[in-house]
């Protein structure tokens, strides 16, 4: 940790060595990672100000929190998977949505990279992108599902 | 002796925490605790930065010990607050040539394909036998914190065959000491071997991997100490990605947990990366190992019955 903030220290600016795949990644990340945090604080202020009604009573989450999570989606009726996407006009599931953005963007930098990878024939780079996004659309997916 | 301050604020926001935790009776207001939670994560980011250790290593452990949340929902939000912090961290150190997207692909895809599995297990697993597991592991944490060493430019007499094949080397220049430096890896096998146990433990408990990650890239595979950093936080972005999904798609993520977490983590890092220069290194490490093994022991004894 202490090197890296004596690395972001360092790096003010982009290193004319750097390969270009990697400055691509890097300009998405940013864009993905700033969209994500903004959507996840403007979310939080409207869930907490009331502005946004919430799907649980913020009343409630004290009785709530302590209880492991498939006990909590019993007490509450709250949905897994993706069922969040149609219930965004509550503030704590609009919480969510930022959540997912930061979860996603990298997938997002990986295919933006694809393109590069394939004009090289560097062949190995370019399954292993592919590998990777298929595992975290595999993550998305909500396919595996664990339960106590 | 800013540093014993900080750690004095620390501990008695969290003893005052616990024992408003254990007296959860309905009668707190709901907003002391995302406030308290808040508070707690901008002093831990504060001192994470100094002691040397990634805030998402200190906050499962902490926020799992000293606050009333499940820890279903600490390692949600955990993950968040690792894959925050390396996201933001990320693009900078990418551009700068500190984080390598070529040497970060190979092991961060293991790793968060076995983040998953990780992950799915870990919500499986009865939470008496999880808090016994984060016991454990934070005790080793702060057994690895004591006894490991770095080397700032690790000697890689031959590269082996795998690593010369995806072409992992590169060059950085150092720009504190000016000086060049030609880096290559060995033992590359073993290396995605070992990130995908780091994969593993990131998905089961939630905890940031930085103190996993840098010691296997710099002292197993040869890579020098900063671009092991910087290539951890990439590595760690794409594996908590992963595993955030599961516990997103389980509903083990409140955002009334993970925002305030996350915020706040964020603040006090910026504030401990202006600090660095001032605040003792050494005495806010032994502080973050006191408080790491002190939580060690919790989770490990409230897991085993002993301690309610």
């Amino acid at each position: 940790m202490v090197a890296v903030n004596q690395a972001l220290r360092d790096t003010s600016s982009a290193d004319p060595a750097v390969d270009e795949a990697q400055l691509r990644y890097a300009r998405l990340l940013d864009w993905g990672t700033r969209i994500g945090l903004v959507l996840l604080l403007t979310s939080f202020v409207a869930y907490v100000s009331g502005l946004l009604p919430s799907q649980v009573p913020l009343e409630r989450l004290p009785e709530l929190w302590n209880q492991p999570v498939h006990r909590y989606l019993a007490l509450t009726g709250v949905s897994t998977g993706w069922s969040w996407v149609t219930l965004l006009h509550h503030g704590d599931v609009l919480g969510l949505a930022g959540i997912a953005v930061l979860a996603g963007c990298s997938g997002l930098c990986l295919l933006s990279v694809l393109q590069l990878y394939r004009a090289r024939n560097d062949n190995a780079y370019l399954l292993l992108c592919l590998a990777q996004v298929a595992v975290l659309l595999l993550a998305a997916s909500g396919l595996l599902n664990a339960g106590h | 002796m800013r540093a014993r301050v900080v750690g004095l604020l620390f501990l008695s926001l969290a003893q005052s925490a616990h024992a408003a935790g254990g007296a959860a009776d309905g009668a707190t207001p709901w907003w002391v605790w995302p406030a308290g939670l808040f508070v707690a994560c901008f002093l831990m980011g504060i001192v994470a930065v100094p002691a040397g250790i990634g805030g998402g290593t200190l906050f499962v452990p902490i926020i799992g010990s000293f606050f009333p949340f499940h820890l279903d929902f600490v390692r949600g939000a955990g993950l968040l607050v690792a894959l925050a912090s390396a996201l933001s961290a990320g693009p900078m150190l990418l551009r700068g040539g500190l984080a390598n997207l070529r040497l970060a692909l190979p092991l961060a895809l293991l790793a968060s394909a076995s983040s998953i599995a990780g992950a799915v297990l870990g919500l499986a697993m009865p939470s008496n036998l999880i808090q016994i597991a984060l016991g454990a592991l934070v005790l080793a944490i702060v057994a690895l914190m004591l006894v490991s060493k770095k080397s700032e430019f690790p000697q890689v007499a031959q590269p082996d065959r795998l690593g010369q094949a995806l072409a992992l080397h590169g060059v950085f220049i150092d720009r504190a000491s000016g000086q060049v430096v030609n880096w290559r890896v060995h033992r590359t096998i073993p290396g995605l071997f070992v990130f995908l146990g780091i994969g593993v433990l990131a998905g089961m408990f939630g905890i940031g991997a930085g103190w996993a990650n840098v010691p296997a890239l710099n002292l197993l595979m040869g890579v020098p100490l900063k671009i092991a950093a910087g290539t951890s936080g990439l590595v760690l972005s794409l594996v908590d990605s992963s595993a955030a999904w599961v516990y997103i798609n389980q509903g083990a993520v409140l955002p009334m947990i993970a925002v305030p977490s996350v915020v706040g983590m964020m603040l006090g890092a910026r504030i401990g990366a202006r600090l660095l220069d001032r605040l003792s290194g050494s005495v806010v490490r032994r502080l973050v190992i006191t408080l790491l093994l002190f939580a060690g022991a919790r989770a490990l004894l409230k897991g085993l019955g002993w301690w309610p």
